[in-house]
């Protein structure tokens, strides 16, 4: 039973993700049912908020910009064998990377200097973050689990007492910097459209979606046509097979956290310079957690973090607008649903494949009797 | 330094410490099994939300108590079905049972008792009374440390003296008895526990099972005791700080109590230190609270980096057990 059965490619990669997405949507219908609301009827709120108007797809999209950073850090990491775990705290540290570049260069430099450089900054903090962990790992064993967990909260820490002592807005009363110069800001993608003809409403979206479309292209380039890709995932498949072949397991452990972290660091770029404009305590709000879902989900490939990130987008903003619509629904729903889907299609991701492969051989028995005599014979 | 403050500091060092001991405690049974608990701080809420919910509709204390014991089992099955029996991946499962517990608890709460999340005020009949208050004004009268003790030492509820108990307890359990040494042979060496004819999935779901209680005894402590009523996220971390005490203690119990009291006096020490200056020799301005706050996490850091001792994790740790076919 507990080996994993053995099905078809389709039915694996295909079919028995999305039997556990259902089984992780049916559970979370069951709880709607519980808070005394309609399933169904949530549901059409939710495609609808999320997908019914030209302001539901971009809050849709600019949601799962963030998601995509933080899902592409942790599946580079994986396919290196290591859980980073620790995309929020160097989400912060990114975020705070791209503040300080914008607030102390932002009204020397023209945008088209700056942003660059923020994105640049942003990407070498995240990796900062990082690399601790990830030499402890490396060089001492310590275990990149847990010293990234202890890394957020000391990114936290960090940048609570930055924040209070240094780089608060002396004129203001809660815990923020001041508000970036103007070259400073990410283009919304309303300006953007708007200088192209475009009439689009006001949102979030920015810019960043493409900086994301690009880094996944990267990291699949990066992953399958690079030699340092394949260094890291033949480390991550078996790093006993790496080693003699000549590929220092050491040295990828500390590329592959490296190049997680700068990914996890650019969620500052969508959220500080594209939406906030300032830089403030607690603004990843669990976006690294969630990238621990759209990695699963999205089975560490690039392209399947995308569709994950989407559908965590939707998620995200139609959860809003029902939160808006139903009096008594709660945003939380859909950290619930988020939790419910790592449960399902992580932990538990094998559970179903036993019955699958059962009701397979039972749908097919001509392949099974196909399949015996060559079994017997070989 | 007064008697008076040196007893409040004590006080306060235990009652911060009491739920990270409990849960310190659940993560050293499963650890030593094998079993990884990422999960600490998300059975820790559900519990604690299970105390309040219970303690609020039923008014009884011993019906709250139930709930969060139940609820903490139910979890921890949970937690055996997937990375036991279906030998899931039992960091996942960790991060999926706080991501649920963060925002079913919220959920529920606000369903059932629409207050943004929180449950009602518990009436003082549902809530665990001071013990040893009696002797703690007999001594509070004695010079040369009376008030020391009778501030700090006496006057706690019972889940305060259940969990320094509990420690020799697991302490006895783990090193001196026979399943104890089953357990831990589990955790280094499961396939030779296997071959000495036991159950390895017995084991380690039995060692879950404590867990989950433990952890039951955890979050009702945070209602019962601590606050009066279930706050959302109320746990704030502790779950993960007791996993550092756990790893700071190198997975024995009473080295995480040690590190449970640590951590403890940092926390209580930080929330005193509070808008208080620094001494001029150091340059004066705030004491920079934030630091107080991460070192527990940063010396567990720099144990596990190995630079002040070794802390060894279990052989198995994580590693779900296939029996050979």
């Amino acid at each position: 039973m507990s080996r994993p059965a053995e099905l078809p490619r389709w039915i694996d990669l295909g079919l028995l993700p999305l039997v556990n997405l259902a089984m992780a949507l049916g559970v979370c219908g069951v709880v709607v049912a519980v808070v005394g609301l309609d399933p169904l009827q949530v549901l059409a709120l939710l495609l609808k908020g999320a997908f019914g108007s030209r302001a539901g797809l971009s809050y849709t999209l600019y949601y799962a910009t963030t998601f995509v950073f933080t899902g592409l850090a942790v599946a580079v990491a994986f396919h290196g064998g290591l859980f980073n775990i620790g995309g929020e705290g160097q989400a912060m540290i990114g975020g705070l990377g791209c503040s300080l570049v914008a607030l102390a260069l932002g009204n020397q430099l023209p945008a088209l200097v700056l942003l660059p450089l923020m994105v640049a900054a942003a990407m070498v903090f995240g990796a900062a973050w990082a690399a601790v962990p990830a030499a402890l790992q490396a060089w001492r064993g310590s275990h990149v689990v847990i010293t990234t967990i202890m890394f957020n909260f000391i990114a936290s820490a960090l940048l609570a007492y930055l924040l209070v002592n240094l780089l608060k807005d002396p004129g203001s009363m809660s815990i923020e910097t001041g508000p970036f110069p103007q070259a400073a800001q990410m283009p919304g993608m309303h300006l953007v459209l708007a200088a192209l003809g475009l009439d689009w409403p006001r949102t979030p979206l920015n810019l960043s979606v493409l900086l994301a479309a690009g880094a996944a292209l990267a990291v699949t380039l990066f992953l399958w046509r690079t030699q340092a890709g394949y260094a890291l995932r033949t480390v991550g498949f078996s790093p006993a097979a790496a080693h003699y072949a000549g590929i220092p397991p050491r040295r990828q452990v500390v590329v592959g956290m490296l190049i997680s972290g700068a990914l996890a660091g650019l969620v500052g770029i969508n959220e500080l310079a594209g939406v906030q404009h300032r830089l403030l305590l607690d603004y990843v709000m669990g976006a690294g957690f969630t990238g621990i879902a759209v990695s699963l989900i999205g089975r560490n490939h690039p392209l399947g973090i995308v569709l994950a990130s989407l559908l965590f987008g939707a998620i995200y903003q139609g959860g809003a607008e029902l939160a808006f619509e139903i009096p008594g629904f709660s945003r939380d729903m859909v950290t619930t649903l988020q939790g419910l889907i790592v449960l399902f299609s992580g932990a538990m991701a094998q559970v179903a494949a036993p019955g699958l492969a059962r009701l397979y051989g039972w749908l097919r028995p001509a392949a099974r009797l196909q399949a015996a005599p060559g079994a017997a014979s070989g | 330094m007064d008697e008076a403050l040196i007893g409040g500091l004590l006080a306060s060092t235990l009652r911060v410490s009491t739920p990270l001991i409990l849960c310190a405690l659940a993560a050293v049974l499963s650890e030593r099994s094998g079993v990884i608990d990422l999960g600490l701080e998300g059975k820790m809420l559900l519990t604690a939300f299970a105390a309040g919910a219970v303690g609020a509709v039923t008014g009884s204390l011993p019906l709250a108590l139930m709930a969060a014991l139940v609820v903490g089992l139910a979890l921890s099955m949970l937690h055996g079905y997937a990375c036991v029996s279906h030998t899931g991946d039992q960091v996942v499962l960790g991060m999926a049972l706080t991501m649920i517990a963060a925002g079913l608890t919220i959920v529920l709460g606000i369903a059932w008792f629409k207050q943004g999340g929180q449950t009602p005020p518990l009436p003082d009949a549902v809530r665990l009374t001071p013990l040893l208050t009696g002797l703690a004004a007999w001594l509070q009268g004695l010079p040369m440390g009376g008030r020391v003790i009778a501030g700090g030492l006496l006057g706690h509820n019972g889940l305060v003296y259940l969990a320094l108990a509990l420690v020799p307890l697991v302490w006895w359990v783990l090193y001196r008895t026979r399943v104890g040494l089953r357990l831990r042979a589990t955790g280094e060496n499961p396939a030779m526990v296997d071959a000495a004819g036991l159950s390895v999935k017995g084991l380690r779901y039995g060692a879950l099972a404590a867990n989950g209680l433990l952890c039951g005894l955890a979050g009702s402590y945070l209602v019962l005791a601590q606050n009066a009523n279930f706050v959302p996220n109320m746990t704030a971390g502790r779950g993960y700080m007791a996993l550092a005490a756990m790893i700071f203690g190198k997975w024995h119990p009473v080295g995480a109590l040690w590190a449970c009291l640590l951590f403890g006096f940092l926390d209580a020490a930080a929330i005193r230190l509070q808008g208080v200056s620094l001494p001029q020799a150091l340059g004066g301005g705030a004491v920079p609270v934030q630091a107080i706050q991460a070192l527990p996490y940063v010396l567990t850091v720099v144990l596990l980096a190995g630079f002040i001792g070794r802390s060894r994790a279990p052989a198995a740790l994580g590693v779900p057990y296939v029996k050979a076919r």
